[in-house]
């Protein structure tokens, strides 16, 4: 585990050695600053408003995030030939796919915990009410959904040459399952054989990253599933990160690294 | 003598480029074997096969047969790089961090104790004279620069077995001679240097023994001045013998 935190910690160096992060938070910041300057139309529950704008702002902050800084590690690696000395030492490549992941994740984890204090700051002052507990399932489920999220970046950096292009991809699918994830059921219903039984595997098999967007829960003031759902949902997504992660283990432990 | 490194019957195939199903042999039923304490040069013109078996000795590519040994392990098995140091030919290191962030890093994938770990971080950047830079991102670095650090890293967990892949390659003059000495102080020192340079006044001043390979076959293997009294010749004229350099034809 030693291995796999110090790869880590690289990682996370590299998050806040960039200006991606710091570009992405001023942004949030500033628009939702302005918009809470700014009284719409006289409504007296604007702050739900701006309360909801801030989450969807942190939402795509953090995929982008994940995304970007994920889609780049092990192809930085080998086009950089870092992954050289890297290997040249005791570390396996197991280790290099988990200290990745860990440390994508974490920094991910890092940069949520940097919005919503932003966040909470911004939705405590304008409503005098401080839901910690609330506060907390909710970075809790995005970031074990970023997991999720992470573990598929990692699986396409190693199946597509091109950083630019797995990140593309990746958003596409993400932002498929996010909208559309949870109507592929009803789709399904709708259509004939074998066209049903394809879309409902399909249904079972993506993960659904849309059950742990709680930003309506948040914005209403309406309580976060329990913690023993919180903690089902934590199972669900390790059980798919863990699998993304052997497959990316599958893949990269084969690749070619002719110097 | 202990075997520190060692090839059986060592065979790399690739795919070829450019037609289709056909396979290239890079190295060929190769066998070597490095005692303990020696300095050993491993020699061959470009394409010869040198880089590739570095590659399968450090784990980067697999063996198509044959197998090959650091200190007993095969090097399929990470652990058997616990006691190596690795210096490529030209750096490749992470830009954004220090030396010192660096080293540490190393240092701490060899799980180098704590309470040595500064201590061996400044005694190495003392020794390749980059004290004053300890603090600067590595992207800020010169060429040589860059390439001491590699040769700090190379050594953060005292190795029993320098792999060198040119190290002199690039530098200037002053750099060459750091390099040298520092090859002959881990000589004097009992470690064992396995090191590819096409510099072959340097490999005739360090080297204890040489092989020359050729389009991945080892041509000759043997003592230098074992090697200079057989050919009556210097390092150089004998490596192009073996190779088949013809001097005509390159006139023409």
């Amino acid at each position: 585990m030693n291995i796999v935190f110090a790869l880590a910690g690289v990682v996370m160096k590299e998050m806040y050695r960039r200006k991606d992060f710091y570009v992405l938070f001023v942004l949030t910041a500033v628009m939702t600053l302005m918009m809470a300057s700014v009284n719409f139309f006289h409504d007296a529950k604007v702050v739900r408003i701006i309360k909801d704008v801030c989450l969807l702002l942190i939402w795509l902050s953090a995929l982008v995030i994940a995304v970007t800084m994920t889609a780049r590690q092990i192809p930085a690696e080998r086009e950089n030939r870092t992954i050289f000395p890297l290997l040249a030492k005791p570390v396996s490549r197991v280790q290099v796919v988990l200290g990745k992941f860990a440390g994508c994740w974490f920094a991910c984890g890092l940069a949520l915990l940097v919005f919503y204090l932003f966040f909470i700051l911004i939705s405590g002052t304008r409503e005098n009410y401080w839901p910690m507990l609330q506060f907390f399932k909710a970075i809790w489920l995005q970031w074990t959904m970023l997991g999720v999220v992470v573990s598929l970046v990692l699986l396409g950096s190693v199946v597509f040459a091109a950083p630019s292009s797995n990140a593309t991809i990746c958003f596409v699918v993400i932002a498929g399952v996010l909208l559309l994830g949870r109507h592929l059921n009803h789709l399904a219903v709708q259509q004939a054989e074998p066209l049903r039984t394809v879309v409902y595997a399909l249904y079972f098999m993506v993960p659904h990253l849309e059950w742990f967007d709680v930003r309506d829960f948040v914005v209403n003031d309406r309580p976060l599933p329990g913690l023993v759902d919180c903690g089902l949902a934590t199972c669900y997504a390790a059980l798919y990160s863990a699998v993304l992660l052997f497959a990316t283990w599958l893949v990269f432990r084969r690749k070619a690294l002719n110097q | 003598m202990e075997t520190i490194l060692e090839t059986k019957n060592l065979r790399v195939e690739f795919k070829a480029q450019h037609s289709r199903g056909a396979r290239k042999v890079a190295v060929d039923n190769l066998n070597l074997k490095v005692g303990a304490g020696e300095v050993f040069g491993f020699l061959g013109p470009n394409g010869a096969g040198k880089t590739t078996t570095m590659n399968v000795l450090l784990g980067f590519v697999n063996a198509t047969g044959g197998d090959a040994f650091l200190f007993g392990v095969n090097v399929r098995e990470p652990i058997a790089r616990q006691r190596i140091g690795y210096l490529p030919e030209l750096t490749y290191y992470y830009k954004f961090l220090t030396a010192e962030e660096l080293l540490r890093f190393y240092a701490r994938i060899f799980k180098v104790p704590r309470a040595e770990v500064d201590q061996r971080i400044d005694q190495l950047l003392k020794l390749v004279e980059l004290e004053h830079a300890r603090k600067r991102p590595i992207k800020t670095y010169s060429k040589g620069m860059q390439q001491r650090v590699g040769l700090a890293q190379a050594l953060i967990n005292n190795p029993d077995l320098l792999i060198l892949d040119e190290p002199t390659s690039g530098l200037d003059p002053l750099g060459r001679m750091k390099v040298r000495e520092i090859i002959q102080r881990l000589k004097s020192e009992g470690k064992t240097v396995f090191f590819s340079s096409h510099e072959l006044g340097e490999v005739e001043t360090v080297c204890d023994r040489v092989a020359i390979i050729n389009q991945g076959e080892l041509k000759v293997e043997g003592r230098v001045d074992a090697l200079l009294d057989q050919y009556h010749s210097n390092l150089e004229q004998i490596f192009l013998k073996i190779i088949g350099y013809q001097p005509q034809l390159a006139a023409l």
